[in-house]
C-alpha cells in the first residue's frame, strides 16, 4: 500500500551519510513553519488558485458518492435507464473537471515548491558568502554544502506534499463528515468513534515511531563513521593486525542498526493493519446499524451506500495525514539546520563609509591584538604587539595551534580581532572596506585551492587582464614553468574543481603564481612552502627575492629553514609572542626559538 | 594515507578491474541474496496469497450484505402472502417488464422486510474476514521487515569482509569517498528498494491478478468492460513514468552540478574573498540554481501527474461499471450487490497498477546501486600467495611453511632486501634491484623529496604490496615462506597523520595489541609520556575521542599513536617523522618518546629532521622512485651527490626569499 512506500522513503530521508555534530534532538516545529511561511508568502496568489482547485476536487470527490447513491435510488431501483445514462454523463463530466483541477493544482504546487526551494537555497548561499573564516570553520564546508542542497531538498519535498494535500484533506474530511451525517444522522456516532479510534491508534504509533526513526538515523551515522574510519585507517589496522577487531566493531554497529531498524519496522508494521482494520471493520459496523435503519424504513438504502463511501473517504484522508506526519520530523530538523545558517551573523561587516583603493606601503601594525573564538576558554592570539616592516621579508614561526594562520587572516580582514587593532597604512583595518583592502594583497592560503577552468583562468584570478608573458614569468618564479609547459595545452590545460587533477605541490606552486601575477604591495604566504620539498622550496624563495623587492612580505611557516634569513622573525608559541628579531638575535636570546632550531636542525645548528 | 597515491602521479583510475566473465546480472543476484531467508519467504508468500485472497473476497461478501438489505427493501414493497412468481407476473402484466426481470433475479420474499438474522450472519463473516486480513497483513509486514533487515545485515557484513580482503592497492587507486559512497549510500538505496520491493511488488501483482480473476467470476461481461480501461491506464503510466524518468535524470544532473558549484565556492571561500572574486561565482550559482528549479519543476509535476491521470481513468471505469451495471441490474442480469462489489473491485484495481508502475521506477535506481555494490564485492582480492616448492598456498592467515618467533626480540630484528624490484604499473618501473640491510637495532633513515617513493618502500616492508622480483628476508626467513600476519606481527608503525578512531583513549591505545590488558595500556601510555596528560582529562582513559579527534591536540594524538606502538612492542619500527606539527614543548616530548621507542629495535624512519638523519646508521636516499644513494651521513656528504644537494639546500646556506 501507499503507506509503506511513504515510510521507507521517510526513513531513507532520515538516514544521512554525513554525521552532523549538532542538534539531532527534536527540532521545534515552529522553525519549519516560519521558514516555509516566509518563502511561500510571495506566492500567495498562486496558493489561492491551488486552494480553489483543491476545493473543486474536494467538492467533486464528495459529489460522486451522492451521484452514485442517486443512480442506485433513482436509476437502478426504479429501473430508469434514462436516468442512469444521464447521471453517468454527469459523472464523466465531473471526472474530467476533477482531473483537470488536480493537474492544475499539482502543476502549481510543483512550481511553488521548487521556487521556494530555489529561494531558500539562494538565501543560504548568500549568507554563507558573507561569512568569515570563523563561521566557515564553525560549520565546515561539507556541512554547509549539505545544508544548502540536501536540507533544502527536504523542505521542498515537504512543501510539495503539504501543499498538494492540505486543503483537499481538510475540505474533503469536513465535507464528508457533514454529508455523511446528512445521509445517515443515525450513523454519526459510529462515524465519530471510527475517526477517533483511527486518529488515536495511528497517533500512538507515530509517537512511538518518531524517536525510533531518530535512533535509526543516529545508528546509521555511527555505522558510516565506522566505515569511514576503517577506510582511512586501513594501513594502521593491517600493520597492527587488527582487522579482525575492526570487523567485530563493525559487526556490533551493524547489529545495532539492524535491531533498531527491526524495532522501528515492527512498530511501523502496525500502521497499514490499523488503517485497514479500522476502515474495514467500521464499514461492517455501519452496514449492520445502517441495515437495521433501512429495515425500519428510517433510511433509504442508497443513503447507506453513500454513507459508506463518505466513511472511506474520511478514513483515507486521515491515513494521508498520518503519512505526511511521518515526513514532519525530518523536514523540521532540516529547517532548523537551514535557519541556523541564515541566523548566523557574519563576524566581518563592511564599514559604512568605503575608502578609495590604496597601495599598502606603510606596513602592518598589530596593536594589543587578541583573538578568541566565542565560547573557547583560551584565546588563539593573546595581546600581540609588533609591526611587520614595510618593504621587508617578515616571518612568523610556530607550530600548529600557535595561532599563526589566524594572525595572517587578520590582515586582509578574513577575520577581525576580538580586541585591539590591526593597522594597515596606519589606519585600522576594521574601518576599511574589506574588498578595497584586499585589492592590494597577494594571499596564498595554507591549503592551495584552485577553481575549475584553465591554468590561465586560475592565474588571472587576481588580475584578469594579465598578459601571457606575465603568467609565464609568475610560473617561472613559482617553479611551475616546467611542468605547466609539459601539460597538454600548457596555459589552457584544464584544472578540475579544487585542482583535484594536480598534486599537492603543483597546486601550491600555482597558488603562489596566482598571487605573484597580481603584483600587490603586500604578500601573505600562509605556510605554503611546506608542501614543497626542501630543494624546490629553497629555489622558489631565492627566485622570489627580486620579484617581491619593495613589497612587504609576510611568511608564516613551521619549518625553521624557511624563515631563517628573513629580515624579522616573530616567534609564536601558544598565541603569544615568544620573541622578535633576526635569526641571530633570536638564537641568542629566545629559548623557544632555540628549541625549535634544535629539534629541527639538531643541536649543532645552535652554534 | 593519500601519500602513496601521490607518489604514483595521482592517476585517476577507474575502480579495480573485475573478475571477468563471472559477473551475473544484477537482479537475479539481488534476489539470490534472499536465499537464506527462503523458509520465511515461503511463509510470507503463503500469508500474502491468503490475505490478498481474503481482501479480495471482502467486497463480494459486503455485496451479499447489500443484497440482503436490498432484497428486504424490495420484498417489503410487495404485498404479503404473494409468491415471488406471482409478483413477477403482476409486474409483467402492468407492463413493467424491466422491473419484472430484475425481480425474478432476486431472492425476494414478498411482504417480508430485511432479514436481520441473515444480515448479521453475512456481516459477521465479513468482520471475520477483515479481522483475519488485518492480522495477516500485520504478521506479513513484521516478517518482511525482518527479512529485509537481515538481508541488509548480511550484505553489509559481506561488504565489511570484502574491505578486509581487498589489497591496499584498491584503496590507493580508488578515491576513499567513492568507496564510502558504495558501502554507505548505495547500501542505503538498496535497503529502501528491498523494503519497498518486498512489501509492495508481490502484493500488488497478486492483487491485480486476484481481483481480475474474481471480477470475471462475478460477471465476465462487466469484467471485460472494465478491463478495457487497463491498457489505457498502462499506457498513461508508462508514458508518464518514461517522461518523468527523463526529467528526474535532468533534475539529478542539475543537482549534482549545483552541489559541485556550491562545494567549490565554499571550499574556495578564503581565496574568493582574498581576491575579491565573490561575484564571479555568484553568477554561476544563480544560473545553476535557476536551472535546477527549471529541471526539478517538470520532474516533480510529471511524477505526481501520474496519479490524477490514473484516478481519472479509474473514475471513468467507475462510471462505465455503474452505468452498465445499473442497466444490468435493471434488466435483472445481475444483482445489485454484484454491481456494488464490482465498483469496489474496480477501485481496488487501479491502485496496485499505479503501485507496480511506481515500483518499477524506484527499482531502477535500486538496481543501479546494487550493481555498484556487487562491483565492489567482485573487485580483485589480495593475491593468493604463490606456493614455494614444498610449501602450501596461503593467503592471509592460512598455513605457512616457516616459523619465526613471535613478539619482540631483544635488540630488534634483522631485515634484508635482496635485489628487490617493484612497480605499481606493469610498464612503469619503480623500485629496481634494491638491496638494503638493517642489522638488529640499527636505524635506517629514508630521505628524499615528496613523491620520491618513501611510502612505497614502507609498503613493501610491511607487505602491503607483494614484490615483483628479488626477496625480502626477515631474520633470514624469506617473506614468501611467511604469512602476511606473521610479517606484520614483527612491525610497528607510527605514521604522520595520527589515525585515531571514535572510541575511548583506552581502546585507541589497546588497538596496538590484540590481548592488551588495562595495565599494559597504562604502561604503554607511561612509556609514551602521555599517561600524565590522559589522567588530567575528566574521564581519564575513558575519554571518548570524537570522530575527527578535535577534542585533543595533534601533539597528544601523536603521543597516543606512539603509545600504541609501545604496546605492540614490535621488533621493527616504521616511523614517519611529522614536520613539527605541534607546539615546541610537545614536539620535544614526541621526539623523546620516539627515541625511547627506537631503543633496542630496528627502525626505518622517514626522516625530516637533521638530527635523526645524522644519527642514522644507514641513510637511503630516494628520488623518483629509485634508491639513488645509500650510506651514512659522512659517506654521502663526501660523495657530493643528490644527498649533498638535498642537505645543502635544506639545512645549510638557505637563501632568503
Amino acid at each position: 500500500m501507499a503507506h509503506s512506500h511513504t515510510k521507507t522513503r521517510a526513513v531513507k530521508k532520515l538516514r544521512r551519510l554525513e554525521p552532523d555534530p549538532g542538534d539531532r534532538e527534536s527540532a521545534p516545529k515552529g522553525v519549519l513553519i516560519s521558514l516555509v511561511r516566509s518563502y511561500v508568502r510571495p506566492h500567495r496568489r498562486v496558493l489561492g488558485v491551488i486552494a480553489l482547485m483543491q476545493v473543486f476536487q474536494a467538492a467533486g470527490n464528495l459529489y460522486l458518492p451522492t451521484l452514485n447513491a442517486n443512480i442506485i435510488n433513482n436509476g437502478v431501483i426504479k429501473a430508469d435507464l434514462g436516468y442512469i445514462g444521464w447521471a453517468g454523463g454527469i459523472m464523466v463530466g465531473i471526472a474530467v473537471v476533477l482531473c483537470v483541477a488536480s493537474l492544475i493544482c499539482l502543476y502549481l504546487t510543483a512550481w511553488v515548491a521548487t521556487s521556494v526551494g530555489a529561494g531558500i537555497r539562494a538565501a543560504v548561499y548568500d549568507r554563507v558568502q558573507s561569512f568569515s573564516v570563523v563561521e566557515m570553520n564553525r560549520f565546515g564546508i561539507s556541512s554547509l554544502t549539505t545544508r544548502t542542497v540536501n536540507d533544502v531538498q527536504q523542505i521542498q519535498l515537504f512543501v510539495q506534499v503539504m501543499l498538494s494535500v492540505l486543503v483537499i484533506s481538510v475540505v474533503t474530511t469536513f465535507g464528508a463528515v457533514i454529508l455523511a451525517v446528512k445521509e445517515g444522522p443515525g450513523l454519526s456516532l459510529v462515524l465519530g468513534i471510527s475517526v477517533v479510534v483511527l486518529v488515536v491508534l495511528t497517533g500512538l504509533v507515530v509517537v512511538r515511531l518518531l524517536p525510533l526513526y531518530r535512533t535509526v538515523q543516529i545508528k546509521t551515522d555511527g555505522l558510516s563513521q565506522v566505515m569511514r574510519e576503517q577506510i582511512s585507517g586501513i594501513r594502521v589496522a593491517r600493520a597492527f593486525l587488527r582487522t579482525g577487531w575492526e570487523a567485530e566493531r563493525f559487526g556490533r554497529a551493524n547489529a545495532q542498526i539492524t535491531n533498531t531498524a527491526m524495532r522501528a519496522g515492527k512498530v511501523y508494521a502496525l500502521v497499514t493493519p490499523i488503517v485497514m482494520g479500522v476502515t474495514n471493520l467500521s464499514s461492517v459496523l455501519v452496514f449492520w446499524l445502517g441495515g437495521r435503519l433501512v429495515a425500519h424504513g428510517t433510511m433509504p438504502i442508497g443513503n447507506l451506500t453513500a454513507f459508506l463511501l463518505y466513511l472511506l473517504q474520511i478514513l483515507l484522508y486521515v491515513g494521508i495525514a498520518v503519512s505526511v506526519l511521518v515526513l514532519l520530523p525530518r523536514a523540521a530538523a532540516s529547517a532548523e539546520r537551514i535557519q541556523q545558517v541564515i541566523d548566523t551573523a557574519p563576524a566581518i561587516t563592511e564599514p559604512p563609509k568605503t575608502s578609495v583603493p590604496f597601495a599598502i606601503t606603510g606596513g602592518v601594525e598589530f596593536r594589543r591584538v587578541s583573538f578568541g573564538y566565542a565560547g573557547s576558554e583560551r584565546p588563539v592570539l593573546d595581546n600581540l604587539n609588533f609591526t611587520f616592516l614595510p618593504g621587508k621579508v617578515n616571518a612568523v614561526l610556530g607550530g600548529t595551534g600557535s595561532g599563526k594562520s589566524t594572525l595572517l587572516n587578520l590582515i586582509p580582514r578574513l577575520l577581525d580581532p576580538s580586541s585591539g587593532a590591526v593597522l594597515v597604512n596606519g589606519i585600522e583595518a576594521s574601518e576599511q572596506s574589506a574588498e578595497r583592502l584586499r585589492l592590494d594583497i597577494g594571499f596564498v592560503p595554507q591549503k592551495a585551492y584552485l577553481f575549475a577552468g584553465t591554468v590561465a583562468d586560475n592565474l588571472r584570478f587576481g588580475r584578469p587582464n594579465a598578459t601571457e608573458q606575465q603568467l609565464w614569468q609568475a610560473l617561472e618564479i613559482a617553479q611551475a614553468r616546467d611542468y605547466v609547459a609539459a601539460l597538454p595545452g600548457q596555459l589552457d590545460a584544464r584544472v578540475e574543481r579544487g585542482g583535484a587533477n594536480l598534486s599537492g605541490g603543483q597546486r601550491q606552486r600555482l597558488s603562489i603564481a596566482r598571487a605573484l601575477v597580481r603584483r600587490p604591495s603586500l604578500y601573505l604566504f600562509d605556510d605554503c612552502f611546506s608542501a614543497l620539498d626542501a630543494a624546490t622550496d629553497a629555489r622558489l624563495r631565492s627566485a622570489l627575492v627580486p620579484e617581491t623587492s619593495g613589497a612587504t612580505v609576510v611568511i608564516v611557516a613551521q619549518r625553521a629553514s624557511t624563515v631563517m634569513d628573513a629580515d624579522q622573525i616573530v616567534v609564536l608559541d601558544n598565541g603569544r609572542v615568544a620573541g622578535i628579531g633576526t635569526h641571530e638575535q633570536l638564537l641568542a636570546d629566545c629559548v623557544t626559538y632555540q628549541e625549535i632550531i634544535a629539534s629541527q636542525l639538531g643541536t649543532g645548528a645552535l652554534t | 594515507m593519500s601519500k602513496s597515491a601521490d607518489e604514483k602521479g595521482r592517476k585517476k583510475e577507474k575502480p579495480e578491474e573485475q573478475d571477468g566473465g563471472k559477473r551475473r546480472p544484477v537482479i537475479p543476484r539481488l534476489i539470490s541474496l534472499l536465499r537464506p531467508e527462503w523458509s520465511k519467504l515461503l511463509a510470507v508468500t503463503a500469508l500474502t496469497v491468503v490475505s490478498t485472497g481474503l481482501l479480495i473476497i471482502g467486497p463480494t461478501l459486503l455485496g451479499n450484505a447489500t443484497n440482503v438489505v436490498f432484497n428486504g427493501v424490495v420484498g417489503k414493497l410487495l404485498p404479503l402472502g404473494e409468491t415471488k412468481a406471482e409478483a413477477v407476473a403482476t409486474l409483467r402484466a402492468e407492463g413493467q417488464g424491466d422491473l419484472a426481470r430484475m425481480l425474478s433475479a432476486m431472492e425476494v420474499a414478498p411482504g417480508v422486510g430485511v432479514d436481520l438474522n441473515e444480515l448479521a450472519r453475512v456481516l459477521s463473516l465479513v468482520a471475520i474476514v477483515y479481522a483475519l486480513t488485518t492480522v495477516f497483513s500485520w504478521i506479513q509486514a513484521r516478517m518482511l521487515t525482518n527479512i529485509a533487515e537481515r538481508t541488509m545485515f548480511r550484505l553489509r557484513e559481506a561488504a565489511e569482509g570484502k574491505l578486509a580482503r581487498l589489497p591496499l592497492r584498491y584503496f590507493d587507486t580508488n578515491p576513499h569517498g567513492e568507496i564510502l559512497s558504495r558501502v554507505v549510500n548505495d547500501m542505503d538505496n538498496v535497503d529502501t528498494t528491498l523494503h519497498d520491493g518486498l512489501s509492495q511488488l508481490p502484493t500488488s501483482v497478486l492483487t491485480v491478478v486476484g481481483t481480475l480473476a474474481i471480477m470475471y467470476w462475478v460477471s465476465p461481461l462487466l469484467a471485460t468492460v472494465s478491463l478495457l480501461t487497463i491498457p489505457v491506464v498502462m499506457a498513461v503510466t508508462i508514458f508518464m513514468a518514461q517522461r518523468s524518468k527523463d526529467e528526474f535524470t535532468a533534475q539529478w544532473d542539475q543537482t549534482g552540478q549545483l552541489t559541485a558549484t556550491v562545494e567549490e565556492t565554499y571550499a574556495g571561500h578564503a581565496v574568493l574573498q582574498a581576491y575579491g572574486r565573490r561575484k564571479s561565482m555568484d553568477g554561476d550559482f544563480r544560473r545553476r540554481n535557476r536551472r535546477l528549479q527549471r529541471a526539478s519543476f517538470p520532474a516533480q509535476f510529471l511524477s505526481s501527474a501520474i496519479f490524477p491521470a490514473v484516478v481519472f481513468v479509474g473514475n471513468l471505469n467507475y462510471v462505465v461499471v455503474a452505468a452498465f451495471g445499473g442497466y444490468q441490474v435493471a434488466t435483472g442480469a445481475i444483482s445489485l450487490g454484484a454491481v456494488q462489489a464490482f465498483i469496489q473491485y474496480s477501485q481496488r484495481f487501479s491502485s496496485p497498477v499505479i503501485g507496480i508502475a511506481a515500483q518499477m521506477n524506484a527499482l531502477q535506481s535500486g538496481v543501479v546501486s546494487a550493481g555498484r555494490i556487487f562491483e565492489f564485492l567482485d573487485a580483485t582480492e589480495e593475491p593468493v600467495l604463490p606456493a614455494l616448492p614444498g610449501g602450501s598456498v596461503e593467503s592471509g592467515a592460512s598455513p605457512k611453511t616457516a616459523s619465526i618467533p613471535d613478539g619482540s626480540i631483544p635488540g630488534g630484528r634483522r631485515i634484508r632486501l635482496e635485489d628487490v624490484s617493484f612497480r605499481y604499473e606493469p610498464d612503469t618501473p619503480l623500485i629496481e634491484n634494491l638491496t638494503l640491510e638493517a642489522a638488529p637495532g640499527q636505524t635506517v633513515a629514508i630521505v628524499g623529496p615528496t613523491g620520491a617513493g618513501k611510502t612505497t618502500l614502507v609498503n613493501l616492508l610491511v607487505r602491503f604490496y607483494e614484490i615483483d622480483g628479488g626477496k625480502i628476508l626477515l631474520d633470514g626467513v624469506d617473506y614468501r615462506e611467511l604469512s602476511r600476519d606473521q610479517v606484520r606481527r614483527c612491525f610497528g608503525m607510527v605514521l604522520q597523520d595520527a589515525w585515531l578512531f571514535h572510541g575511548t583513549i583506552r581502546d585507541n591505545i589497546a588497538f596496538g595489541r590484540e590481548d592488551a590488558r588495562d595495565n599494559d595500556v597504562f604502561a604503554a601510555a607511561m612509556d609514551a609520556h602521555v599517561d600524565e596528560f590522559v589522567r588530567t582529562l575528566p574521564e581519564g582513559y575513558d575519554t571518548v575521542i570524537d570522530g575527527d579527534a578535535t577534542n585533543i591536540s595533534s601533539g597528544q594524538k601523536q603521543l597516543l599513536t606512539i603509545a600504541r606502538a609501545f604496546l605492540a612492542d614490535p621488533g621493527i619500527l616504521i616511523l614517519d617523522e611529522a614536520t613539527s606539527n605541534v607546539d615546541t614543548r610537545t614536539e620535544v616530548m614526541i621526539q623523546a618518546a620516539m627515541a625511547r621507542l627506537q631503543a633496542g629495535r630496528t627502525s626505518f624512519v622517514i626522516a625530516h629532521r637533521l638530527s635523526t638523519i645524522k644519527a642514522a646508521d644507514t641513510i637511503v636516499v630516494m628520488k623518483a622512485g629509485q634508491v639513488v644513494e645509500q650510506g651514512d651521513h659522512k659517506e654521502l656528504m663526501d660523495r657530493e651527490g643528490f644527498y649533498h644537494e638535498l642537505y645543502t639546500s635544506q639545512f645549510a646556506e638557505t637563501p632568503a626569499p
